[in-house]
């Protein structure tokens, strides 16, 4: 692995940890909120923490 | 995990007879685990030795630097084609491998050949040439090589790769193929005689206890709001073959025997592929009007959001696909990585003091990895069944 990669790698990270707090935080508020729609906002939530995952992993990938 | 709580707390069966059939429940885990670890000790008495030339090259194999830990973790993750368990120095120094030889299928230039792996007696530098009807072949970093006519030995340029070798059309049963299909006759056996027992009562016993829940689960929970009560019959049986495969092979991959099925990119291209081919097969007008001619937006901009709407169709499986194959990946990397700090400290630690550590992560690790097991086999099935409800829908026109 070359530099530009690992601080491309490095990024991508960076990237995907602010986005997985900002879900996370999210649900975490709304479950807060509303504590009868755990299960709707969980399944909500994992759902975009997927895709998310899917985006850093494939940039990750490419990347490689 | 609270899904999974909830599907046990939730399922009409396990309410009726909670204690018989949660003594149930721990029986089949308990024998299940039996019979993983009686195989694995069944299999090592089964060692295939290796007493050819190439023997000395071999003899100095362990594993000890860092260098020599990552190759082998690599080795790991790749599919092979031969089943091996783990190898050890006897008393002479010799380097014993124990598992067991697969079959290899090639189609040559001079048609298909077969022959089994041990053939290459563990080889994998491309030195141990088999010859097999006329045709020379030789296993390099897991593929398989012939050889150009006339040539005795493979010769490499700078970068590694085979100069007087092409690569032949490979359909052996790698340890990869043979653990999907030891997944899916287990599946096989397992849902047969779930499907079975509904033709004479009602609540299935036995196993069937623990399948049930589950099935309902992906019925009500996944596919059912995903794709809508009028279609979601029709894809329930893709959604729940899928689901059961993915976490199967998953928690295959967290036993000793060392498989890692889902995390072969071919493996998880192939269930994507069933997903794309399956949503754009049973689209609708609606669906398609929406990629090529977006409506409700200005003329440039549908010009502009077609292309981007119809690469869109091919970013949702791909993502699929390099979702499951880095998640599992990474899970065997990273637990792996662990176990071996019980070599990399044992200089600074002591033996045991490594060990004690690398096991007491790992282990930590491996019950972080069931959950991402079943994460991932419901995270596949979530938006398998998400696409498929995109593409089935009707809209209403506005």
């Amino acid at each position: 692995m070359t530099v530009p990669n690992l601080v491309g790698a490095g990024l991508i990270v960076i990237g995907a940890g602010i986005g997985l707090g900002q879900i996370g935080r999210g649900a975490m508020e709304g479950i807060a909120r509303q504590p009868e729609a755990t299960g709707k906002i969980q399944t909500a939530m994992i759902i975009i923490a997927a895709l998310l995952e899917g985006l850093a992993f494939g940039s990750l990938f490419l990347g490689k | 995990m609270p899904i999974f709580a909830k599907i046990l707390t939730k399922s009409p069966l396990l309410k009726g007879a909670q204690m018989k059939s949660r003594n149930l429940f721990l029986k089949t885990l308990f024998f299940s685990l039996a019979l993983a670890f009686s195989s694995t000790s069944l299999w090592a008495t089964d060692p295939v030795k290796s007493d050819e030339p190439t023997h000395e090259e071999l003899a100095d194999q362990s594993v000890s630097t860092e260098e020599q830990i990552s190759e082998y973790i690599a080795h790991h993750i790749k599919d092979a084609h031969d089943f091996h368990l783990f190898s050890y120095n006897d008393a002479s120094g010799h380097r014993n491998h124990i598992g067991f030889p697969l079959p290899v299928i090639v189609y040559t230039s001079q048609g298909v050949r077969f022959f089994m792996s041990s053939e290459f007696h563990h080889d994998d530098s491309g030195h141990q040439v088999v010859e097999s009807d006329g045709v020379s072949l030789a296993k390099y970093h897991e593929k398989i090589y012939e050889l150009n006519a006339e040539e005795q030995a493979l010769s490499f340029d700078e970068a590694h790769h085979p100069t007087n070798a092409h690569e032949v059309i490979d359909l052996s049963i790698t340890k990869s193929v043979f653990g999907f299909l030891m997944v899916s006759l287990l599946m096989l056996i397992a849902f047969r005689s779930l499907a079975k027992q509904y033709k004479k009562r009602a609540v299935p016993t036995g196993f069937g206890r623990v399948l049930e829940p589950l099935v309902v689960y992906v019925r009500d929970e996944i596919a059912r709001p995903n794709i809508g009560e009028k279609h979601y019959k029709k894809f329930t049986g893709f959604l729940l073959t899928v689901f059961f495969f993915i976490w199967t092979s998953n928690l295959l991959g967290l036993t000793p025997l060392g498989f890692n099925i889902t995390g072969q990119l071919s493996v998880t291209f192939s269930l994507a592929l069933f997903t794309y081919i399956i949503t754009q097969f049973s689209a609708n007008k609606d669906y398609w009007k929406h990629i090529f001619w977006m409506p409700g937006v200005p003329v440039l901009m549908k010009v502009i959001l077609a292309p981007i709407e119809l690469l869109g169709t091919l970013t949702k499986p791909f993502s699929l696909m390099i979702r499951l194959f880095a998640n599992i990946s990474a899970g065997h990397i990273v637990v792996m990585s662990l176990l071996s700090l019980a070599i990399i400290m044992k200089g600074s630690m002591g033996a045991s003091g490594a060990t004690i550590l690398a096991l007491g992560l790992s282990f930590f690790l491996t019950l972080i990895e069931l959950l991402v097991a079943f994460l991932q086999a419901y995270i596949f099935t979530m938006l398998s069944a998400l696409f498929i409800g995109m593409a089935v829908q009707e809209h209403e026109h506005h």
